[in-house]
């Protein structure tokens, strides 16, 4: 074993501070290549301000982050984005007007070349890229089983459909790390049960995942690791097993009281 | 027949393919969901410029035309900088500051004609050139609309924060649609300098810029035809009511407001696709 294997994601004390608020207080921690990574906490711990630090939508006031080796501080978003990271949103962002099949190829723009002259003159690059893109999105929407709905507008699809249509514009870019911001959010159990199926099939090609859950059973079920955090701080680390039974991250989602009474402290 | 037609309504019919290009101007930034308004300063740089060339230097009038479309892309590479960075209404009062300053210039320059303007441009204009331009304008945007670039544009338009997270190169795409929508824009007001032999600072102020942005909020920016279909209707349309004197403005305004009201996504609403 190699232990100067360089992690895909290095995360350094990442901070942002919005006037008084700290919204992250020097978080650090690692994503494996291959692993299944999970970031949990109480709402308000700065899950989603940290997913936005690390995929450049906000400037860190310090901290640094690196992807497999490259430093992307400093890069806006879409620079991120050709460097290997994509990611969904907590609040689906889909591009509502354009069609399902659309959506997906949009999600190709860090990877297609066609110049200017080449698409006005429909020569190059332009065809078979064109042709290329759209036969990738067919097999990227016929993976999420949205390929019956392909040529429908994005916006008219239904909510659970609506989140599987943004992991598979996601994956669109080739990334080398997936973030997922709540992916299970408004999800009944039976998609939750395929959402899982599906992020368990990315993994097994190779992919690597960070997501944000609120759900337990999902992030117990799905993640190789966690990183906790609470008010901005990271409070603990480590597998699943260990993460539950972490007096710290009890106290932290139940409060001191109810956690002292699942310890037995109180009558 | 068709001569005679053509002759007495030549000035509205040149004015419906010139007006076209300027709504094809408008659809460039508003459908990568820029406000820029910027559009009537441009043309104006691209009217004094192709005037003084003509007159003053002799060019011939494929060059002169070529500079019409340089000298609007550079002004808006050097403005596109500072401003591209503000977004919706602060754009807007930004690229409207910027057609004041212009117009302000060409009243109180000499090399402009100050506040009479240029007159005695000749007419180098003619039905095959602007209705041809305007053709090739089109079939352009077509083409890029069903590309990787269009499917950017109207994922920049719908939601640009998401839109970079896909990957689209921002700034780039920004910029380059605000040079060319100055291109556009330059190239209308050289043809429209050429077509009516005079140009006065005053039309190119806010009023024009406010016309310009009505042609493509009439038509609608689904594709970039329904910009071209408001620019015809809103061209033509004074023409037609010509005999209620006064009263046509009110009713051109009316016809606007019930449009926006009831049809927010204007006349045209079929959406042009995105593969190619």
């Amino acid at each position: 074993m190699n232990e100067m294997v360089t992690p895909l994601l290095d995360v350094q004390d990442l901070t942002v501070r919005f006037r008084g608020l700290v919204a992250v207080d020097h978080v650090s921690f690692t994503v494996e290549a291959g692993t299944v990574h999970g970031l949990i906490g109480p709402n308000g711990a700065g899950k989603t301000t940290c997913f936005n630090l690390i995929s450049g939508l906000i400037p860190p006031t310090s901290g640094q982050v690196t992807l497999a080796g490259v430093p992307l501080d400093g890069l806006p978003s879409w620079k991120r984005t050709r460097a290997g990271l994509s990611r969904t949103f907590q609040n689906i962002r889909m591009f509502q007007e354009m069609t399902v099949r659309e959506n997906v190829m949009t999600g190709m723009q860090a990877r297609l070349q066609a110049s200017v002259p080449e698409i006005l003159s429909r020569t190059g690059r332009f065809r078979p890229e064109e042709v290329a893109a759209k036969t990738r999105a067919d097999e990227l929407l016929e993976f999420v089983s949205l390929i019956a709905s392909a040529d429908r507008r994005a916006g008219d699809l239904p909510y659970g459909d609506q989140r599987r249509l943004e992991i598979a514009r996601a994956l669109a870019s080739e990334p080398k790390l997936l973030l997922l911001d709540e992916p299970a959010a408004g999800m009944n159990p039976a998609e939750t049960q395929d959402l899982v199926g599906l992020l368990n099939r990315l993994k097994q090609g190779g992919l690597t995942l960070l997501l944000v859950e609120h759900d337990m059973h999902f992030v117990m079920s799905l993640c190789d690791r966690i990183t906790v955090l609470n008010f901005g701080r990271k409070i603990a680390e480590g597998a699943p097993k260990e993460i539950r039974e972490n007096p710290a991250v009890i106290e932290a989602y139940l409060g001191t009281k109810t956690a002292d009474r699942l310890k037995g402290d109180q009558p | 027949m068709f001569d005679n037609f053509f002759f007495s309504y030549q000035t509205l019919i040149f004015a419906v393919g010139i007006n076209g290009l300027l709504a094809l101007s408008m659809y460039t930034v508003l459908a990568v969901g820029q406000l820029s308004l910027g559009q009537a300063a441009f043309m104006g740089i691209g009217a004094y410029v192709s005037t003084l060339l003509t007159l003053d230097a002799n060019w011939p009038f494929a060059a002169v035309l070529l500079a019409a479309m340089v000298v609007p892309a550079l002004a808006a590479l050097l403005i596109g900088g500072p401003t591209l960075k503000l977004t919706g209404v602060y754009l807007a009062l930004a690229t409207i500051a910027l057609g004041e300053i212009l117009r302000i210039f060409c009243n109180a320059s000499d090399l402009t004609g100050g506040a009479l303007g240029l007159s005695g441009i000749p007419n180098k204009t003619s039905f095959g050139l602007i209705f041809g331009i305007l053709a090739v304008a089109l079939v352009g945007f077509v083409l890029v609309a069903r590309s990787r670039l269009g499917r950017a544009m109207e994922a920049m338009r719908e939601d640009e924060v998401a839109a970079g997270v896909m990957g689209v190169n921002l700034p780039v795409m920004k910029m380059g649609a605000l040079m060319v929508s100055a291109m556009l824009a330059g190239l209308a007001g050289a043809l429209n300098a050429h077509a009516n032999s005079f140009i006065g600072p005053n039309d190119y102020g806010f009023d024009q810029a406010v016309t310009i942005l009505s042609f493509a909020l009439l038509g609608g920016i689904g594709s970039p035809f329904g910009p071209v279909l408001g620019a015809i209707i809103l061209t033509v349309l004074p023409e037609l009511l010509t005999a209620l004197h006064d009263f046509k403005l009110v009713v051109n305004g009316f016809i606007i407001v019930i449009a926006v009201l009831f049809m927010p996504r204007g006349l045209l609403i079929w959406r042009i696709g995105r593969v190619g």
